[in-house]
């Protein structure tokens, strides 16, 4: 196998106006610029896009999930950050 | 399925760290977690799942060629057009499965290269022939309907990645499987010569379409670490019995005769009886000695090496237009 491999890239969809970006997959293309017309052929064959993202997966830095714990354990112990929290007397009604 | 060719689950682990992170796994998997691509996952759970999904993948892809035969001998424009969408769906579905793969550390390239080496199976169903325009019809009605039967619930296995490629390939298949019914009806209501086509595709289809499912459940080695692991949900005989319970009916409305005189409808079980499968058929046409087996690797061969220069021009060209930028961009400093 001499062949050089394409790099792969990640694809995100904005499905509808006033929505974000989302993850759809990932496909291997030259460049960006080929990974966005892949995407379009890959990824939105039904209307399922008004927009799309693609990005280099090497540029993707990721949390690693065995730290998991020490990243997101700290804030559910916060629960005052919630507004379940705090109490409103009843007579105030809806805050 | 398109995973029949699994055949052995490796070794179990041995040091009792892997014992303990195999069981935390475990319990992760009970409570109907999803296992993601940097989670830890035991060794055989990452090889199961390699094998199932790049046969998985290589079965999109082989499966395009029996239909690819037909495109531009379509009876009209409106058939042409929907087989050309379905036949670019199938290879959109290989993709998104190699990508799942991709997520298991391997590269697609070693997957098709374990393909195009003879190392790697596909779904039995790909290597028989397309000898009418009835034949595309069931495809569509009986080889899809076998597909969703056996995709619906892997829409809910346990690895993420694969789980998600199947939501978008289920939401796919259906057109697949009507455009094939509305072809078979069409025929079977229309002339004397047309039925017996619709005949003649359903004598040739049904039986490898029960194959598709795999060896029963009393050969099937793998099931056991499968269905623990929720890779499988249903057994190769619990899924089988869904479709032909679904898919008779369907077939006698068309007014055709499934080519099998031991099937009828079993009013004690609430399911229909069937006759048994050829199994030997099946092995054979798995090891590769189908009749197209020989015809769709040579296939998938030359459109690989014919593809090189392409590939290889392609990025050859995204190399010199990085260049051309940087240049551009010194230029201007
Ligand atoms: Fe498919
Ligand atoms: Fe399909």
């Amino acid at each position: 196998m001499t062949e050089a491999n394409w790099p792969l890239f990640e694809v995100f969809i904005r499905s509808r106006g006033g929505m974000s970006h989302r993850h759809v997959g990932s496909l291997h293309a030259v460049d960006a610029e080929m990974a966005l017309q892949n995407a379009r052929d890959v990824y939105t064959r039904r209307g399922e896009g008004l927009s799309i993202w693609v990005v280099a997966s090497s540029a993707i830095k990721a949390s690693d999930p065995g730290e998991k714990d020490m990243l997101f354990d700290p804030a559910n112990s916060k629960i005052y950050r919630h507004p379940t929290f705090y109490e409103v007397p009843e007579d105030v009604g809806n805050m | 399925m398109y995973t029949q060719g699994l055949n052995s689950i490796d070794a179990h682990p041995t040091s009792a760290e892997d014992a303990e992170r195999e069981a935390r796994f475990q319990a992760r998997i009970d409570a109907d977690e999803k296992i993601e691509p940097n989670d830890w996952m035991p060794a055989t759970y990452r090889r199961t799942l390699v094998r199932q999904i790049s046969q998985h993948a290589h079965s999109e892809i082989v499966g395009m060629l029996p239909e690819g035969n037909w495109l531009t001998r379509a009876p009209s424009l409106r058939r042409k057009a929907a087989l050309l969408a379905k036949v670019q769906d199938e290879g959109g579905h290989g993709l998104y499965l190699y990508a799942a793969a991709e997520t298991l550390d391997v590269t697609r390239e070693e997957l098709v290269e374990q393909l195009l080496a003879g190392k790697a199976k596909y779904s039995s169903i790909f290597n028989y022939p397309t000898l009418t325009w009835a034949d595309i019809g069931a495809i569509g009605w009986l080889v899809d309907g076998a597909a969703i039967m056996n995709q619906i619930p892997l829409c809910r296995c346990s690895y993420g990645p694969y789980a998600r490629a199947m939501i978008r390939i289920c939401k796919e298949e259906s057109f697949h499987q009507r455009q094939g019914y509305e072809i078979m009806s069409t025929l079977a209501r229309g002339t004397a010569e047309q039925k017996a086509m619709a005949q003649g595709a359903l004598d040739r289809w049904w039986w490898p379409s029960l194959m598709m499912f795999g060896p029963s459940d009393k050969e099937s080695q793998h099931s056991d670490a499968s269905m623990r692991w929720k890779i499988k949900r249903f057994s190769n005989d619990d899924l089988r019995q869904k479709f032909v319970d679904a898919t008779v009916p369907q077939g006698h409305a068309l007014g055709l005769v499934f080519p099998d005189p031991q099937l009828k409808w079993n009013e004690a079980s609430g399911h229909f009886d069937f006759g048994p499968i050829d199994w030997e058929e099946f092995r054979q046409v798995l090891a590769g000695n189908g009749p197209c087996s020989k015809d769709r690797m040579r296939a998938r061969r030359k459109a690989h090496a014919e593809g090189v220069w392409v590939r290889e021009a392609a990025l050859a060209h995204a190399a010199k237009r990085r260049a051309d930028e940087e240049a551009a961009k010194l230029a201007a400093e």
